[in-house]
């Protein structure tokens, strides 16, 4: 079901970073600098990186909100840079889900409105996400039921964190990103966070980019990729 | 457009303590607006309801608005009063078919009084040509017996605690001297008229013999000492009026009217004038419309700050809200769309409290109606917006949308520069 777009013989890569530089405006040296970062389809990819290494920078480049200065980044085989504003928009909303470090909720809808966010700005996730989707994934989290037409406002950061990761794979989106999703959580918590992400990616054969500090979770993933390894930009090194 | 829509009411909502605020100020300077647009359509249709049935109104030469300001609306003084036998020159005019002469200058406790006919109550026409109906009593005999008969206007029946047989004295001139008080002479109610809206209700009418029998024994505007003639020794003499202030005349046709005008401004025995009325009361709402502009300009300036407050608030919180924007960036949501989001709400906030300032209007009308009827005698109608109101409805509303484009085009700049990661 996360077949590339039919014309390609080859499978494109999920998400793909060649030679990609960027510098924010106004800063002294690049943020990022790196040569290659390539997911396949349904590659899990564990990003390790201290804070202030151009993690978000990195992911903000991925989900093509940012635009690199010099390189090549693609989402399921498009150039990100090669589409109107609009368009990003549109192919970010269909095959992309987003995991923040916290406060990933709008506190005014309620949880099974939130979770089903995405298909309001996506007909094609809408048109993936049968009746009853969302409240599957929220089952699979194990959040209490009666919670589920609570606001999102209410909920403990553990439980936010969970709904979170049913809105990302809602639709079934062919790349989720998570930046820092467990940073919020105690060890409890983390580890039935990671089961619940991981099982649910592997179950709807989604591609996992996972930035995080923490390298107790790397043994989880198919892939450890060392961010300031491969992260070239000047005073970034430094501080690996 | 609708899941933008639901989104920015959710949003809105989460917020609505602080926007309940924008709403009531919006919802306030609506009320200004329609307010006063309710009170001057209605204050202009009181005017024009003022006289009608009357065709031409004659007194002395002078400014038509101020004839008629003196003759229907009992403001100001005549320049000069006209003779009796001009009035009934005019009377025996062919196309003439009544003439009521009116009388003025007395009055009792502020309210003015009219010397005038029985005609009076016959011919004289308001609003849409409603004849004048007494609430009680009689009109005045209009015989030497009932000479001293007075019948009441409603407002001053009701404002003076008058009934049927009360007994009441009238005053010279505006009555600021007690001395000036035709006490030799009092008066009986005989009547009251129902509530017209008009000046009519301000107004003490008797019979125009009654107005001469009190100045018998007066001369340029003092009692003679020593000449008093009593209530009832005035009355067996010769009460035929010899000046009054204006008349009221009406045609057998209208056709004839501008004729008319002209023959009685002609007239070879003294200066007169001749006003349509219709016409003098236009120029005279012509003269209120000035400060009238004034008034509509101030409450546009209002709308103008109420909506300034909107975007002040809207702005404030858009920090607080990059979080939001943020996410809904995250599932999707393109800056256009965050664009909308906010320019959405802006308009939803500006709708509810346009909404909510026409409710508020509509209750006031209906609740202060009675009262301002009962103490300004003007009759505010409860109607459903007419074309002025649904344009300063759209006019608020569109200002409202323009004025939310503003954190619109900031929240726009906003997610462009944070991306996903807000620097809060």
């Amino acid at each position: 079901m996360n077949a590339p777009p039919a014309a390609d013989p080859v499978p494109a890569p999920a998400l793909a970073l060649h030679g990609v530089r960027y510098r924010w405006p106004g800063a002294a040296a690049d943020a990022i600098d790196l040569n290659e970062l390539v997911l396949a389809p349904g590659d899990t990819v564990f990003l390790r990186g201290p804070s202030g290494c151009g993690k978000s920078t990195l992911l903000s480049l991925a989900a093509g909100v940012l635009l690199p200065q010099a390189g090549r980044v693609t989402l399921l085989g498009t150039d990100w840079a090669a589409l109107r504003p609009a368009a990003r928009d549109r192919l970010r909303a269909d095959h992309l889900g987003y995991i923040f470090q916290q406060f990933n909720l709008l506190p005014y809808l309620s949880v099974l409105d939130n979770v089903r966010l995405p298909l309001r700005f996506s007909p094609r996730r809408a048109a993936r996400a049968p009746a009853g989707s969302a409240e599957q994934l929220l089952a699979a989290t194990g959040l209490p039921r009666r919670l589920w037409t609570a606001p999102a406002g209410g909920l403990s950061v553990g439980q936010q964190q969970r709904v979170a990761a049913a809105r990302a794979l809602i639709g079934a989106p062919e790349v989720v990103i998570a930046d820092e999703p467990t940073s919020a959580l105690d060890e409890a918590l983390r580890e039935a966070f990671m089961a619940l992400l991981l099982e649910r990616c592997a179950a709807a054969g989604a591609a996992l980019l996972f930035v995080s500090h923490d390298a107790r979770l790397a043994a989880r993933f198919g892939r450890v990729v060392d961010l300031p390894a491969i992260n070239r930009a000047a005073g970034v090194a430094a501080e690996a | 457009m609708t899941p933008l829509l639901s989104l920015a009411a959710r949003s809105a909502w989460n917020r609505r303590f602080v926007l309940a605020l924008v709403v009531a100020a919006i919802a306030l300077s609506t009320l200004l607006l329609l307010g006063l647009e309710r009170l001057r359509q209605d204050l202009r249709a009181n005017f024009q309801q003022a006289v009608s049935g009357t065709d031409l109104i004659v007194g002395a030469r002078t400014g038509p608005v101020q004839l008629l300001l003196y003759s229907v609306f009992r403001l100001g003084n005549a320049t000069n009063n006209i003779r009796m036998a001009s009035v009934d020159a005019i009377a025996r005019h062919r196309a003439v078919a009544w003439v009521v002469p009116l009388s003025l200058g007395d009055s009792h406790r502020g309210f003015p009084v009219l010397g005038t006919g029985t005609g009076y109550f016959e011919h004289f026409r308001h609003g849409e040509k409603q004849a004048l109906r007494l609430a009680q009593g009689r009109a005045f005999a209009g015989t030497p017996a009932g000479l001293y008969e007075v019948v009441l206007g409603a407002e001053v029946a009701r404002r003076l605690g008058y009934g049927l047989g009360a007994r009441l004295v009238l005053s010279h001139g505006d009555g600021a001297l007690a001395a000036n008080d035709h006490a030799d002479k009092p008066f009986t109610v005989v009547g009251i008229l129902a509530p017209t809206g008009t000046p009519v209700d301000r107004t003490l009418h008797v019979d125009l013999p009654a107005i001469e029998a009190l100045h018998l024994d007066w001369a340029a505007g003092a009692p003679l000492p020593g000449q008093a003639v009593s209530a009832a020794a005035a009355a067996a003499m010769d009460l035929t009026p010899r000046r009054v202030t204006a008349a009221l005349v009406g045609l057998k046709s209208r056709a004839a009217v501008f004729s008319v005008q002209r023959e009685v401004a002609a007239f070879r025995d003294e200066p007169l004038l001749a006003i349509l009325p219709g016409v003098a009361l236009d120029e005279l709402w012509d003269v209120v419309g000035l400060g009238e502009r004034g008034l509509q300009l101030m409450g546009g300036l209002v709308a103008v700050v109420s909506l300034a407050g909107l975007v002040a608030v809207v702005l404030a919180g858009l920090n607080e809200r990059r979080r939001e924007l943020a996410i809904l960036r995250a599932v999707g949501a393109g800056p256009r769309q965050v664009l909308a989001l906010l320019a959405l709400e802006g308009t939803l906030v500006t709708a509810a409290g346009v909404a909510l300032g026409a409710l508020a209007t509509a209750a006031l009308v209906a609740g202060l109606g009675p009262w301002v009827q009962a103490q300004y005698g003007l009759t505010l109608r409860l109607l459903p917006p007419g074309s002025a109101e649904w344009r300063l409805l759209g006019a608020v509303l569109a200002g409202g949308v323009l004025a939310s484009l503003l954190p619109g085009w900031r929240a726009y700049r906003l997610s462009l520069a944070d991306g996903l990661s807000p620097r809060t």
